[in-house]
């Protein structure tokens, strides 16, 4: 290899000597002004701590809660990381205040709405669910929120929207694993029949244990589908889009084969791992394991959206 | 490596080999383990990584050792570290078995303390049925339960006994099914986890890493050889 004479050098690769002397002079004002840029990426956009919430109780009221800490440690929310005690740890980082869910599709009333006139739609109630994950395991957890139906029809969908879809928050800056999640630039989708979504028994989430959400948990709004698999329950909403046709849905575009677009729990149907039972967490060391039930055990409720549909096929 | 030093040595990897199963008990006795969101979760990931890990380290010491001859004596660990490999891995089974199929431990328990021996294996004939089930309808306990096997059989194998009653040629070939096993396990590991999740990437990088050092060795060893046979 021949060596390079000074020449060659392309003039890209030195810095000026004069640039450099003035970097000199001014170390010290140069540096301080990295220091106020720094200083001003983690001004006090006030941290929202987690704030008490006035929550009725309803007739949904299952027995044997699984303990807060439980709860709040063991989250799947991907685009903080891969493992389950990663959002725990990451999600610090998310700001839930300001937020605002953007309305927008096939609706009369498109805007977009801040997170407090929402909370403030309607009285907040507390419904005791069973969360039931595609992992296998399920939980009990008292849900602050009211039906997602109530907000949805102040918005007057069109006769044409069918479905509805969520988007969740997609910001690399404040989620440190979404780009290697799998979620795309749109963000982790979700999507429901609109039947589904107008149902009472789904509802639109805005604490648990009677205080707002942990950011692990979807903070500050998320769905809860009671009788569907965890990931049909998104989490923090930025946007909700009527649509006419089936939404494409995130784990339904990643694995199609393993998470069908209904994803009822039904312990009959198993793509992708064996659903006939679950093992109910916080029970102490020893797994409680307990037979999963068709809907999640809210069949009396929702088994007639799906009549006469063959569940095999569209699970 | 002077041959006294050796017996101390094989202490020291012994309880470093122990020392998962170790963290395990403390965890267990001091309720850590019970203020686990999910125990059975943790035990089932905890047992398969050591057994992946100690498997890969195992298959590093071939490699490592034709570095130097200095090292020749690394030879002396490559059994221990196998079948601890093979101990984790039936560990992991048995969490399978007893405590993520849906096996109703707690009644066993209690049959066991009240001395009705019957009870665990009448509660283990109610779950074989949904567990072969299981086997039949997922690929990756299946290739679980193959790597298994394959590490039984080379447990089985091990004591110098049986390598001379085999025979050193049969002995080997048997033996070199320990890369099968370890692909396998690495199937295993993707195949467990939800797309996305790239858990398994560092041990497989590891392992692919230490087959193409053997591959390179016997290529070139090859190449030695020949050189030999045309300057003789």
């Amino acid at each position: 290899m021949l060596l390079r004479t000074r020449q060659e050098i392309p003039s890209s690769e030195i810095t000026s000597q004069s640039v450099m002397r003035e970097f000199q002079r001014n170390r010290r004002q140069f540096l301080a002004g990295l220091g106020t840029m720094a200083g001003a990426a983690m001004l006090p956009r006030t941290m929202f701590a987690a704030t008490k919430l006035n929550a009725s109780p309803t007739k949904y009221n299952l027995g044997d809660i699984t303990p807060q800490s439980k709860v709040t440690s063991y989250n799947n929310f991907i685009e903080f990381g891969p493992d389950k005690s990663d959002p725990e740890r990451n999600a610090q980082s998310m700001h839930v205040r300001p937020w605002t869910i953007q309305v927008d599709g096939l609706v009369k009333q498109k805007k977009t709405i801040d997170i407090d006139t929402l909370m403030k739609l309607r009285p907040i109630e507390q419904r005791v669910y069973r969360f039931r994950c595609v992992e296998g395991w399920s939980m009990v957890v008292p849900w602050d929120g009211f039906s997602l139906g109530e907000f949805l029809k102040t918005l007057d969908p069109l006769p044409s929207a069918k479905f509805v879809q969520f988007f969740t928050l997609h910001d690399p800056k404040q989620m440190p694993g979404v780009n290697s999640s799998g979620v795309g630039p749109q963000g982790y989708s979700e999507g429901l029949r609109m039947d589904e979504a107008m149902h009472p028994l789904t509802l639109m989430t805005f604490g648990s244990y009677g205080e707002t959400l942990a950011n692990q948990q979807g903070a500050p709004i998320r769905i809860i589908v009671p009788w569907k698999y965890g990931f049909k329950s998104p989490k923090s909403i930025v946007r909700i889009r009527f649509v006419d046709k089936q939404p494409e849905t995130t784990w339904n575009d990643l694995n199609a084969p393993a998470y069908g677009f209904y994803s009822n729990v039904n312990p009959s149907v198993a793509p992708w791992r064996s659903q006939e039972r679950e093992r109910v967490l916080g029970s102490g060391f020893l797994p409680k394991i307990v037979g999963t039930q068709p809907f999640n055990g809210y069949g009396n409720e929702v088994a007639h959206l799906y009549a006469g549909m063959d569940l095999r096929v569209n699970y | 490596m002077p041959g006294k030093v050796i017996p101390w040595l094989k202490v020291v990897v012994h309880l470093l080999c122990l020392l998962p199963l170790l963290k395990l008990l403390m965890m267990f006795h001091s309720g850590a383990l019970a203020a686990e969101s999910d125990p059975v979760q943790f035990l089932t990931h905890f047992t398969g990584l050591w057994a992946l890990w100690l498997l890969v380290w195992d298959l590093a010491i071939t490699p490592v050792r034709r570095l130097s001859p200095k090292l020749s004596w690394l030879i002396r660990f490559r059994r221990m570290v196998g079948l601890y490999s093979f101990f984790y891995a039936t560990l992991h089974m048995l969490v399978y078995v007893f405590l993520f199929s849906g096996y109703d431990t707690a009644t066993a328990l209690e049959g066991i303390r009240a001395h009705h021996w019957g009870v665990p294996w009448q509660q283990l004939k109610l779950i074989v049925p949904s567990m072969i089930d299981d086997v039949k309808q997922r690929a990756f306990i299946q290739v679980g339960l193959i790597t298994w096997v394959l590490l039984l059989a080379l447990a089985i194998t091990s004591p110098q006994r049986v390598l001379r009653a085999m025979g050193g040629k049969n002995w080997q070939r048997l033996h070199r099914v320990v890369y099968v096993a370890g692909f396998l396990a690495l199937m295993h590991f993707w195949w467990s986890l939800k797309k996305g999740n790239n858990a398994p990437a560092v041990v497989s990088i590891v392992f692919f890493a230490l087959m193409i050092a053997r591959l390179v060795w016997t290529l070139w060893q090859k190449r030695k050889k020949r050189a030999r046979m045309v300057t003789a």
